[in-house]
């Protein structure tokens, strides 16, 4: 895998709401092949940065660029095919009357492929066997939800997926299955992660860099070893690598 | 495999299946409810004597006999006979194919009309949504038996502009359903995500958001068919439905009401008629809606 | 911890003689679905004293059906079997209003999201007044006193203001502190608080659940703290029960988490990302070895 290819390319991106600055003056460059995070709590503006690649916060200045291809302010089926996303929810991110087949298939079918193929293989790679094809969502658990999800991203075989929390409202067990199904996509299918959580741990298991987000900007960018030795430059970084630390390690004392 | 096993499996092989599972579910939801099959008995039964009308009915209904004016309910004549001697069980039931299609042309012109409108104004919002909910309210405010009158005088009586009268007076209420449904799913997770797959608006509201507003419309549609008879049956008795020699209900009790106090049956079983009716798709429409309800459902 | 008879020293079983505050004797959830009764919790029985007991479990596991069980808050068609006694009282065998003495007043219960526990339409000082007329008949001016009191022992200082905002003008982690300032006024004997911080960021999570601990520990209160959170529960809790499928799997004293027996238990730990993560894959549950779903 190429590093010299840049994925995403972020420059001076301003998000508004009305009268209201989600996000001011953010840069960010992901690798093709990387997994970077951008961490914060909430109101920090990480969701919205994902929210404008994507087209669905539309009104925005700055500039933003994936695979060398300046991006428009709205989805395109363009973008569709080397850019998705996975959302938060899986309860709201699947369609409550329609099958996991009835998903797969709309967007090959959006995108003129016939491959019938295509809907099981992929099922296969997230992990899910050919009985949960006609299932609906009610049928499935959250687990299993955030699965079709995954694969209802990866369909279209693009190359740079967006997460936005993808796991934070799973079981503990659920979300050890949902990491790990991620980190070996990413290493089988080449992909690129750009992963918005507030959860500093997964970060560690999934990410190589990250960027911490306050207040609409990014307030530092560092490598994921910051994470284990607390070599944070900025206040905030750090104050927030403590209270997760504290959280983490009562576990075992 | 049996049937059974065959409908409520949890693995569904084909699209087929799970469709019929899910549909079989919702059966026995509406099964489970005593007043919902007694409203399907009903509905049901008006289907079919429409359908064998011509076998059912003893007589013609516009058989004119004056030798036997005005008879009360008899073993020969079960509801009696009209003030032309026509025999009013006959009349009752040919009188099922109009309510019927009054029903039916109603609910295929104002559904429809109604959920895509409503679809499209909650779904794209600003000035789309301001121009179309401003045009129902103008709708919503007139009083429906008022306008349709009004829609029935200029365009003339008679049964068709009676239909299209209704329907121009019911379809605004299934807008403004349609709408608010429809506001509550357009930020929705999946419709996110489908545009992100690059659907186009037009795919997003027929495929994704539109389904799931037909189940409460049809719930209210079904609910509102006791309305849509009581309206159709207020044009007839005031002489702008269905023109004699129809057996239209409403026309039927309009002629009954001279004779209402010495010959009670004219008036009174076309009346029947139209309690039954509109009672079965009240029971029926309140099944409906526990058994279509997804939040209801487990 | 205050110096009770039961003490604190630990009860595992059912076995516990000493009456405590609280006393759960098999208790049963019961609801029925299409392929039978569901028992979504089974056959739990634990003592409570004046602790802080965390019971810790995934969805679907029965901890939040307990917490709404012990207070009778699970409606038909559910079905609650067992025993439940509060100080002395049978729970069972009180008439609804007698309930509804106890619910508020003797047992206090947070909630997950303060957003939807805070009515939108009262300013936070009119709602905290109401929860104390509703226990008692203060005059006007110690109304005011009061609810400056009690914002004030939730580390509100700027009580005055605070009490005149609504609740969406108030953060989340703000709005979980006046819940908890409405739910301490009338004095109970017993917080149930379920997933009280889920909705709150890491830094907020902390700064209430010290402040909802401080509060609990300084009136001798007991706590039942119900999270999906194993490290989070450990931490805020003397004795911990860990549930699954309905039936209680683990019960240890919090010290002693790091030495749990269980499987599920130690499953649930290990499956937990650390902050100083070098593992390549994360273990996942084995859910055959104790014979779970």
């Amino acid at each position: 895998m190429g590093r010299d290819v840049t994925a995403l390319r972020i420059r001076d991106l301003t998000v508004s709401y009305g009268e209201t600055r989600a996000v001011e003056g953010v840069s960010l460059d992901v690798a093709e092949g990387e997994s970077v995070a951008l961490v914060g709590e909430s109101g920090s503006g990480k969701s919205t940065v994902l929210k404008a690649i994507t087209g669905l916060a539309p009104d925005w200045t700055g500039g933003i660029e994936i695979f060398g291809r300046p991006r428009g302010h709205r989805p395109d089926k363009a973008l569709a095919a080397t850019c998705q996303m996975v959302f938060q929810d899986p309860y709201g991110s699947l369609h409550p009357r329609r099958t996991v087949d009835a998903v797969l298939t709309e967007a090959l079918r959006i995108h003129g492929i016939r491959d019938d193929d295509r809907v099981s293989r992929t099922l296969s790679e997230v992990g899910l066997d050919a009985r949960f094809r006609f299932r609906y969502p009610h049928q499935l658990s959250g687990g299993q939800r955030q699965r079709v999800a995954i694969a209802r991203a990866l369909i279209l075989r693009p190359r740079l997926l967006l997460l936005d929390e993808p796991t934070s409202a799973l079981d503990v067990s659920v979300q050890a299955e949902i990491l790990n199904l991620l980190k070996r996509l990413r290493a089988e299918l080449g992909l690129t992660y750009l992963l918005v959580t507030h959860d500093l741990p997964v970060v560690g298991f999934l990410c190589e860099r990250l960027a911490v987000m306050r207040g609409g900007r990014i307030v530092e960018v560092a490598p994921v070893a910051a994470l284990r030795d607390g070599a944070f430059a900025d206040p905030y970084s750090r104050s927030l690598h403590a209270e997760s630390l504290r959280h983490d390690t009562e576990a075992d004392p | 495999m049996s049937l059974a096993e065959w409908l409520t499996t949890d693995a569904p092989a084909s699209r087929g299946q799970a469709l019929a599972g899910r549909a079989h579910a919702t059966a026995r939801l509406l099964a489970r409810n005593p007043l919902a099959m007694v409203g399907i008995v009903i509905v049901l039964g008006l289907v079919l004597v429409a359908a064998f009308a011509p076998w059912l009915a003893p007589e013609s209904p516009v058989g004119q006999n004056l030798s036997r004016r005005l008879l009360p309910p008899s073993a020969e004549h079960w509801m009696g006979t009209d003030e032309l001697g026509r025999d009013i069980l006959s009349r009752v039931i040919w009188g099922t194919r109009i309510t019927l299609m009054i029903v039916a042309l109603v609910a295929v012109i104002a559904a429809p009309v109604g959920l895509i409108v409503g679809a499209v104004s909650g779904y794209f919002g600003g000035w789309a949504d301001r121009l179309l909910m401003g045009l129902t309210d103008v709708f919503l405010s007139m009083p429906k038996l008022i306008l349709a009158l009004a829609f029935v005088a200029a365009l003339g009586p008679g049964i068709e502009n009676a239909v299209i009268a209704i329907a121009i007076t019911t379809w605004p209420a299934y807008a403004r359903i349609a709408r608010a449904e429809t506001l509550t799913i357009r930020n929705a997770e999946f419709v996110a995500a489908t545009r992100l797959l690059g659907a186009s608006h037009l795919r997003i509201i027929a495929v994704h958001i539109l389904p799931l507003c037909t189940s409460s419309m049809i719930v209210r549609v079904t609910l509102d068919m006791a309305g849509i008879i009581l309206t159709a049956a207020g044009l007839g008795f005031l002489g702008l439905g269905a023109q004699p020699p129809l057996p239209e209900w409403g026309a039927m009790i309009s002629r009954g009401r001279a004779f209402v106090l010495d010959q009670w049956w004219v008036a009174t079983m076309p009346g029947f008629a139209i309690i039954l009716v509109s009672l079965g798709f009240c029971f029926l429409g309140d099944g409906l809606r526990d058994a279509l309800d997804p939040k209801g459902r487990r | 911890m205050m110096a009770s008879p039961e003490g604190s020293e630990m009860r595992q079983g059912p076995e516990g003689a000493a009456p405590g505050l609280l006393s759960v004797r098999d208790l049963t959830v019961t609801f029925p679905t299409p392929r039978g009764p569901a028992r979504v919790v089974d056959g739990l029985s634990f003592e409570l004293g004046r602790e802080r007991l965390g019971i810790v479990g995934e969805s679907g596991s029965g901890k939040s059906m307990t917490g709404r069980a012990i207070l009778r808050l699970i409606r038909p068609p559910g079905r609650v079997t067992g025993g439940l006694t509060f100080e002395g009282r049978d729970l069972t065998s009180l008439s609804e209003r007698q309930m509804r003495a106890v619910r508020g007043a003797r047992i206090s219960m947070v909630m997950q999201d303060p957003r939807y526990s805070l009515n939108p339409v009262m300013t936070v000082g009119e709602q905290i007044a109401e929860a104390l007329r509703t226990h008692e008949r203060p005059g006007r001016a110690e109304v005011r006193a009061r609810v400056r009191e009690a914002l004030r022992s939730v580390r509100l200082d700027d009580a005055d203001r605070i009490a005149r905002l609504y609740p969406h003008e108030v953060s989340g982690g703000m709005g979980q502190r006046i819940m908890i300032a409405m739910m301490l006024i009338p004095k109970p004997a017993l917080l149930i608080a379920d997933e009280p911080t889920s909705a709150l960021d890491v830094s907020i999570q902390g700064e209430v659940l010290r402040l909802m601990d401080d509060l609990v520990r300084a009136r001798g209160m007991g706590l039942i703290l119900i999270s999906h959170d194993l490290p989070l529960v450990a931490r805020y809790c003397d004795r911990i029960l860990v549930m699954h499928a309905g039936r209680v799997v683990e019960s240890c004293a919090a010290s002693e988490l790091h030495r749990a027996t269980h499987p599920y238990t130690r499953g649930l730990l290990a499956a937990v990302p650390r902050m100083d993560e070098t593992r390549a894959e994360l273990p996942v549950l084995d859910r055959s070895a104790w014979g779970g779903t």
